[in-house]
């Protein structure tokens, strides 16, 4: 408990450089990757991330110090080499636009392996530490690395506020944006620029192959909670630096753990329970609403059996056995076991004995399900020229989703008919 | 000697990720080979955990199992949640590999694996590690299991090719002919997460990649026939693990790291080539 208190007190200057540090990587990453991942381009990141490590070693070699500044600089050199690369590829080839991806990422790296271990044999004392950009050396940022990061990430954000308007066509519909007379190739231009940007500094906390999760996980995640591109941005760059917070945490109070794998997990768990669990857009949430939709079709099919029966009759208020009802329609037990015991609930059925008859509000629930079938079967018959052979199974499917509004325009533009296709009587409530 | 036992090795492994990366090239699932070969480690570390050793076989198909999972998760993204292709992918393979290092610093002691060893693995180790009979020596164990592989993959290229062929290009055509789809995209992707695992001690968990990927692709760039796409895969194959060794011996540096760049080297001659023979059509028009 003493650590927690101690970390989030932020006495020791160190932790206060790395959970501030990672925070700003994880927001301006999961900014940035928004639009990649709307562009649909997330795997390009992945692509850059690997392709900037050479960039990284020949600026070193001919710069001979580890200057941040010049290795960014590489950094931005060969992830703009690489993007060319794959976009060559894909227009002069017939290689797939993934197969491309796939090349210059291995060959990149491979090179930038090649070189890096070069390096390290050579000797030369002012290489340690290079390799830090495989893996991220986020548990020992700096005050340096910090200003940097801060600058980098500062320059990102008011890039992105200015031209929000301008990227957000770009992303969404760069036909239109070009017909506007908006540079398009500049603002894709720039996009990318920035993107190179956020992973050359990324890279420097999680490393190479997990660079992309920063990019991608945080918008995948926020895709699911709206369908707004700001509120998308906000919540992608949230996840980020909640991430970035926990992994800096772990890796306080368990130093032999590293950051950037923490920073991945956290933002994996908070975006895989975003797909599952968020409301209305979740997967769960979405299968709610199609079980609630197989029930009110399976209570409304009832219903309307109930209405079909006493139509039969001349009887609507005759009590009906559970068998009854089973073999007069094609029911499964279970299912018509569970659907009376849902209308019974809602006091559209009783039960008496081993009978169930309709209610009041449950015939007048049943005749409103019975009018839109036959109202609909009418006007397929009277203005689409259906055959009246032809209507029945179309009704069967619409007569759960018409709305009131719906149905009182078909009421008006038929007329308020009494009499359907096949000339069964419409029902309509009395007054 | 060492020399040719880890050219021997380099063109194995070369070879048996060349034949199946032209299915996953043709197949447009080169990034799911690369997420695969990705996913695949904190299987190979939990292999390392319980066995204890790097050779025992069911451990090896447990790992290869986690490749085939990694499919499944990223079709269920796809698919149920209807998250876009490329970040299903994404998702997926990074946070798998990032569960993968995270049971290495925790098992640090236990397991005998490093962080750089997981990206480029250690292929001059090859001739270090041989194997014996009795007093006999073998030559170097990973060209035992390589072999093992090389044949294992053959066997699967031949014997199927029909099926391969057929599921590979026209679906809908070989299902009506019966031919189980499923079965072949499945038999495809648990090869190539056994292969990752096989070849990964050696090149790494990335470069496996550019061996899966970069010679059938500068293969395809010159032919329109599987069978040509093939051999020619194979011939790059060999000339990058050839070429590769002799680039690292000359500048000192990474074995593996040298044959992805041979490849890439290789690709853009072919690439080049072919846009050369493109404007000459263009100027006898």
């Amino acid at each position: 408990m003493n650590s927690t208190l101690e970390f989030l007190s932020f006495s020791d200057p160190n932790v206060r450089f790395v959970v501030i540090g990672t925070m700003i990587l994880g927001a301006t990453a999961a900014m940035v990757g928004t639009f990649s991942f709307l562009r649909k381009r997330a795997l390009v990141g992945d692509a850059i991330a690997h392709s900037i490590l050479p960039g990284v070693c020949l600026s070193f070699l001919i710069s001979g110090e580890k200057d941040p500044l010049w290795l960014i600089l590489g950094a931005i050199i060969s992830g703009w080499v690489s993007l060319l690369m794959i976009d060559g590829i894909s227009r002069t080839t017939k290689l797939k636009n993934d197969t491309a991806i796939g090349i210059v990422l291995s060959v990149f790296f491979g090179a930038g392996i090649l070189l890096m271990t070069m390096i390290q044999h050579s000797g030369n004392a002012a290489q340690a530490g290079l390799d830090k950009f495989l893996f991220g050396k986020a548990a020992s940022l700096t005050q340096d690395d910090i200003m940097v990061f801060s600058g980098i990430g500062i320059a990102l954000i008011v890039i992105v506020l200015a031209l929000y308007k301008e990227f957000k066509l770009v992303s969404f519909n760069p036909d239109y944006a070009k017909v506007i007379g908006l540079p398009v190739k500049f603002l894709e231009f720039l996009l990318a620029t920035i993107t190179i940007l956020a992973v050359a500094v990324g890279i420097q906390a999680v490393g190479v192959v997990l660079m992309a999760a920063l990019l991608i996980t945080p918008a995948s995640g926020a895709r699911y909670w709206t369908d707004r591109l700001g509120k998308m941005i906000i919540i992608a760059s949230l996840f980020g630096a909640v991430s970035g917070f926990i992994g800096s945490y772990i890796s306080y109070i368990a130093p032999s753990m590293p950051t950037g794998p923490w920073v991945v997990m956290a933002l994996s768990v908070l975006a895989i329970g975003s797909i599952w669990f968020a409301p209305k857009r979740g997967v769960f949430s979405k299968l709610k609403l199609s079980w609630q939709n197989r029930d009110k079709i399976l209570t409304e099919n009832i219903l309307k059996l109930f209405y079909h029966l006493g139509e039969d009759e001349g009887d609507f208020e005759k009590p009906r056995s559970f068998k009854q009802l089973l073999t007069s329609e094609r029911f499964k037990e279970l299912e018509l076991t569970k659907g009376l015991k849902m209308l019974k609930k809602n006091n559209l059925l009783r039960k008496k004995g081993e009978t169930w008859f309709i209610t009041r509000s449950g015939f007048k629930e049943a005749s409103r399900i019975v009018r839109l079938h036959r109202l609909w079967e009418l006007y397929l018959n009277q203005r689409l020229k259906l055959e009246p052979d032809h209507v029945h199974n179309d009704a069967e499917a619409i007569e759960h989703i018409i709305t009131p509004e719906i149905e009182s325009l078909l009421e008006k533009e038929l007329d308020r008919p009494t009499i359907d296709p096949h000339r069964s009587k419409i029902p309509y409530p009395t007054e | 000697m060492e020399a040719l036992w880890i050219i021997l090795c380099g063109s194995l492994i070369a070879i048996s990720c060349g034949l199946l990366g032209s299915f996953l090239v043709l197949r447009k699932m080169a990034m799911v080979g690369d997420a695969i070969s990705h996913a695949v480690l904190p299987g190979i570390v939990l292999a390392y955990l319980f066995s204890g050793s790097r050779g025992s076989i069911p451990m090896l198909i447990g790992a290869a199992a986690l490749g085939v999972l990694t499919t499944i998760i990223i079709e269920l993204f796809y698919k149920k949640a209807k998250l876009q292709i490329d970040a299903s992918i994404g998702i997926t393979f990074t946070w798998l590999f990032a569960i993968g290092i995270i049971l290495i610093s925790l098992f640090a002691g236990q397991v005998d694996l490093d962080q750089d060893c997981v990206l480029y693995g250690e292929i001059a180790y090859v001739p270090l590690d041989l194997l014996y009979w009795g007093d006999l020596n073998l030559g170097p164990r990973t060209l035992w299991v390589a072999s093992a592989m090389l044949l294992l993959i053959l066997l699967i290229v031949i014997r199927g090719y029909k099926g391969l062929f057929l599921t590979t290009f026209n679906q809908e055509y070989a299902s009506a002919l019966g031919i189980s789809v499923g079965f072949w995209h499945y038999l495809l992707m648990s090869s190539v997460s056994l292969t990752t695992v096989i070849s990964f001690e050696s090149v790494g968990a990335i470069l496996v990649v550019a061996f899966l990927i970069v010679p059938p692709a500068t293969a395809y760039l010159l032919s329109n026939q599987l069978k040509h796409m093939l051999w020619l895969t194979v011939l790059f194959a060999v000339l990058s693990s050839i070429g590769g060794y002799f680039l690292a011996v000359l500048i000192n540096g990474s074995i593996a790291g040298a044959m992805a760049t041979v490849s890439g080297v290789l690709f853009c001659l072919v690439w080049g080539y072919t846009i050369i023979q493109k404007k000459k059509m263009m100027i006898e028009y």
